[in-house]
């Protein structure tokens, strides 16, 4: 079995599981008693706040500890916007193909009186900081701009757009759950104001996550009730998988470099071997992408098919086509990017793990080759295309 | 896969009837490929009898299978029986489909009844529709 699904989510580290498991049964303490039990559970919660602080060079009280990178998004946009309403601000400006935890909130704050501008993202899936700039006015309150795609990799000139808000004294929060642990960030190199990550993206466990927001930034609390996460999010703190967390995200920060480096050749090595198929195209920037992400669109077929077949061969995969996502329409990101419905229905994500070999990457680009012809066997759209009846989009 | 029934996968990954008959008596195509799935039928009829029938899809695991459903279930039957094939009909045959795959039954039963029409407009010395909305390119 190949997992080429690790966009969607991640095997926990076994470090991390050990750490979960250990301090499930030995840590059971609340961590807002009193007593040694409880304290203790404090303990492993402040440590793992300064481990988490650490990676992306922030401090300690920086770190609220979230069920995972929606809640953080949610919580770092209403917190802004929070802010921006008491001195009038009511604009906010993100890019077209950022998470639907970014989209939807925002939609939400435009019912609310807001006004959101889109930055384009282009066909190379990237946000030009000129036109940041021009987009920003007297009355935006935050720009809210994704690190690395989470459908097309592609990373985002982050510290770029960082010094442009600083320069205009507007909030600055990236979406950086797909870059955490898998490259370098860096909230004071890069100009990040605030930031939402989650854990299962770096073998971290489900339902955890957290968000950075620089000292001084007051956020509004999601969860009415106790004090915890000193009054920014109430309820008892899941202190085993925080914990957890802290161990994956060390691990991955440990060796960042070198898996990235090794996992950016297999990917190209992908890259190369998938752009042999005809009538396919590679979605995004073929450089500026995280490591792990290849993204392809093939003409003339549908992207279920294609998983269920590739799943029938041991491939976990995943696509933009409206058939996985329960609705007509295929991913906004692909049509952010200028892919036409007929191409973007068609498309494939493989999001490789760093422990992939070459033979299983050559196994990839065999498999997905079989099945892509396969399917346009039968397609009455690849029958067009190839008599010329309509003319190749790709 | 919990998503299909068994039924489902079976004909989707040995679907039955695919392919083109190039002298087929009616042909219908339906769906488009803006929504992600296009199915085309082809029939061949003898005596008001579905003698033969293929089937083209460009489409989900369920499209597919749908298609390969439908035409084990019109093959050899009259065409007027045929024409009453419903999508329930066809979605019940695959032991279920998911609400919000449903569609891909209708396609079926349509693509059908489309190919049925196409026959019966020849039938009457009219021109193919079918042939005719190929010529345009729908790009966008």
């Amino acid at each position: 079995m190949i997992y080429a699904d690790n966009a969607a989510t991640t095997r926990m580290s076994d470090a991390a599981i050990q750490t979960m498991i250990t301090l499930s049964g030995e840590c059971y303490g609340n961590a807002s008693s009193l007593y040694s039990i409880g304290q203790r559970a404090k303990e492993v919660l402040e440590q793992a706040r300064a481990d988490v602080a650490a990676v992306i060079n922030a401090e300690p009280r920086e770190i609220t500890f979230t069920s995972g990178g929606s809640e953080a998004d949610n919580q770092a946009i209403r917190s802004a916007a929070e802010l921006g309403k008491l001195k009038g601000k009511k604009h906010i400006i993100s890019s077209a193909f950022e998470h639907h935890a970014v989209l939807h909130t925002l939609s939400k704050l435009e019912r609310e009186g807001f006004t959101v501008t889109l930055l384009p993202v282009h066909e190379d899936g990237l946000v030009r900081p000129e036109e940041l700039a021009e987009a920003i006015r007297e009355d935006t309150c935050l720009v809210t701009i994704m690190y690395a795609n989470n459908e097309i990799g592609t990373i985002q000139p982050i510290r770029e757009l960082g010094a442009i808000c600083r320069e205009r004294n507007v909030l600055f929060h990236t979406d950086a759950v797909q870059a955490i642990g898998h490259i370098s960030v860096d909230v004071v190199r890069d100009n990040i104001d605030m930031l939402s990550a989650s854990a299962h993206k770096f073998h971290g466990p489900k339902g955890t996550g957290f968000l950075y927001a620089k000292k001084g930034i007051r956020l509004t609390s999601l969860i009415e009730g106790g004090a915890q996460e000193r009054g920014r999010r109430a309820g008892t703190e899941n202190v085993p998988a925080i914990a957890a967390t802290a161990t994956a995200l060390k691990e991955a920060a440990a060796t960042l470099e070198e898996h990235a480096e090794a996992t950016a050749k297999k990917r190209d090595r992908l890259i190369a071997g998938l752009s042999q198929i005809p009538h396919s195209a590679l979605n995004g920037d073929a450089k500026k992408r995280l490591p792990s992400n290849v993204n392809f669109c093939f003409e003339g077929i549908e992207g279920e098919s294609l998983l269920l077949l590739l799943d029938d061969r041991g491939i976990m995969a995943s696509s933009g086509s409206a058939c996985t996502s329960g609705s007509l329409d295929p991913s906004h990101v692909l049509l952010a990017i200028g892919r036409v419905h007929d191409v973007a229905h068609g498309s494939l994500r493989l999001s490789i793990g760093d422990d992939i070999t070459d033979e299983e990457v050559d196994y990839l680009v065999k498999n997905v080759g079989e099945v892509v012809s396969y399917l346009r066997g039968f397609s009455p759209i690849w029958r067009d295309l190839t008599s010329g009846k309509k003319p190749f989009i790709l | 896969m919990a998503l299909y029934s068994e039924k489902v996968m079976d004909h989707f990954r040995n679907p039955r009837n695919v392919g083109v008959i190039e002298d087929a008596d009616g042909v219908g195509e339906v769906g488009n490929a803006k929504c992600g799935d296009i199915m085309k039928m082809y029939l061949k009829i003898e005596d008001e009898t579905i003698t033969d029938v293929k089937f083209e899809t460009f489409g989900c695991g369920s499209a597919i299978a749908s298609s390969s459903m439908a035409t084990e279930m019109i093959k050899g039957k009259p065409v007027a029986e045929a024409m009453q094939l419903t999508n329930k009909a066809v979605a019940e045959a695959l032991d279920g489909l998911p609400d919000y795959k449903m569609h891909c039954s209708v396609l079926a039963e349509e693509a059908i009844r489309s190919a049925i029409e196409d026959y019966e407009r020849k039938k009457r010395g009219e021109p193919s529709l079918t042939v005719k909305e190929n010529v345009e390119s729908e790009d966008n």
